[in-house]
């Protein structure tokens, strides 16, 4: 028993240690020019439902809720938030070519109508993110909108 | 007592996988990779030279890597002609690395810009398809070849070149092969020679 003791105290002691290792955070509170929404300004329905389950791993500003700020969490989500940024920006949409633009597009319509985006991850903490049916409908018929307009 | 044992199960549990999850690094196979590819690359060159005019490739030397891609290109779509998921993964890489590879540095400015636009858009393809499921790899594999296309027309080609279409896929999807034959990459045997042949490029 004694040992059991000893490693829960471990535990303890680590996992309150790891609270105070820095890491660095995807908030910024300037919104560039280059922006998706700046740019294409879409309804404001369309806006809402992009901000809510695209925007935080697909721009420079995410919106943590309480949880996300415990470690080890917030590693786990960083690597996410990396890999999502590296793949679209929103943010910096404009710095895209028209070519880059409409792969971008097509990524995104094809990665929604298979329901690979949001990811499942996510939307199981975040169920609020998650898209249904009728709003999946909208956001394609809007970037399918958006693709067209390019060429 | 049985509590503490109780909780202290759960907290290393949930301890261990957490710290599991947050250390997944899949990235690490990349440095290998680039090594294999390199070496499949000279040995793709030699051969280019020996079917090639020697003359060409010295006078020219960053065409081979236009040629390269070209190769790696051809590949990956007799692939997916094959309906082959994991040949064309390894296509779809061997590709990405001679497009990162690629040497734009004797075209004009405004070649170069193009060309820089084309290869990011590409390598990004390639990127998906070396990762991806077959339905995904032809997604990507119909941007790219326009991608593809839209290089040569600047880089030109030594051998002639036929531009494909399918009206089928996706409203309509382009490709190019080596031969006047259809082999359609984006429905392999199920619809093998659907297509016609738009465009001779020479």
């Amino acid at each position: 028993m004694r040992i059991v003791k000893i490693i829960a105290l471990v535990l303890l002691v680590v996992f309150v240690g790891i609270q105070f290792v820095p890491t660095k955070r995807n908030q910024s509170s300037v919104v560039p020019k280059t922006d998706f929404l700046l740019v294409n300004n879409p309804p404001k329905n369309i806006s809402t439902l992009l901000q809510g389950s695209c925007y935080d791993c697909h721009s420079n500003n995410t919106n943590y809720p309480w949880y996300n700020k415990i470690q080890p969490v917030t590693w786990f989500l960083e690597n996410h938030i990396t890999d999502g940024k590296d793949e679209l920006n929103f943010n910096e949409w404009d710095e895209y070519s028209n070519r880059r633009k409409n792969s971008k597009l097509k990524s995104i319509i094809n990665q929604i109508k298979d329901d690979e985006m949001p990811l499942y991850s996510y939307t199981l903490i975040h169920w609020d993110a998650s898209l249904s049916q009728s709003e999946k409908i909208l956001i394609i018929d809007y970037m399918e909108q958006i693709k067209d307009s390019l060429q | 007592m049985k509590k503490v044992k109780l909780i202290t199960t759960i907290m290393v549990m949930a301890f261990v996988s957490l710290t599991a999850m947050s250390c997944k690094d899949g990235k690490k196979e990349v440095s290998t990779d680039t090594v294999h590819s390199e070496m499949n690359h000279d040995e793709s060159m030699d051969h280019d030279n020996m079917s090639a005019s020697n003359t060409m490739m010295d006078s020219n030397v960053q065409n081979s890597d236009a040629k390269q891609v070209l190769a790696d290109y051809m590949v990956l779509k007799d692939a997916l002609v094959a309906t082959d998921k994991d040949e064309a993964s390894k296509a779809g890489k061997k590709l990405e690395s001679t497009l990162n590879g690629f040497d734009v540095s004797s075209y004009t400015d405004e070649q170069q810009k193009e060309l820089k636009d084309i290869i990011a858009d590409a390598i990004e393809h390639a990127e998906h398809i070396g990762k991806s499921e077959m339905d995904h790899q032809r997604e990507h594999f119909k941007t790219l070849s326009k991608d593809i296309i839209d290089m040569v027309a600047i880089t030109g080609t030594d051998n002639t070149l036929y531009q494909q279409f399918c009206p089928m896929y996706d409203k309509g999807s382009a490709w190019l092969s080596m031969s006047k034959d259809i082999k359609n990459p984006y429905y392999g045997s199920k619809m093998l020679n659907c297509g016609n042949v738009q465009k001779e490029i020479n």
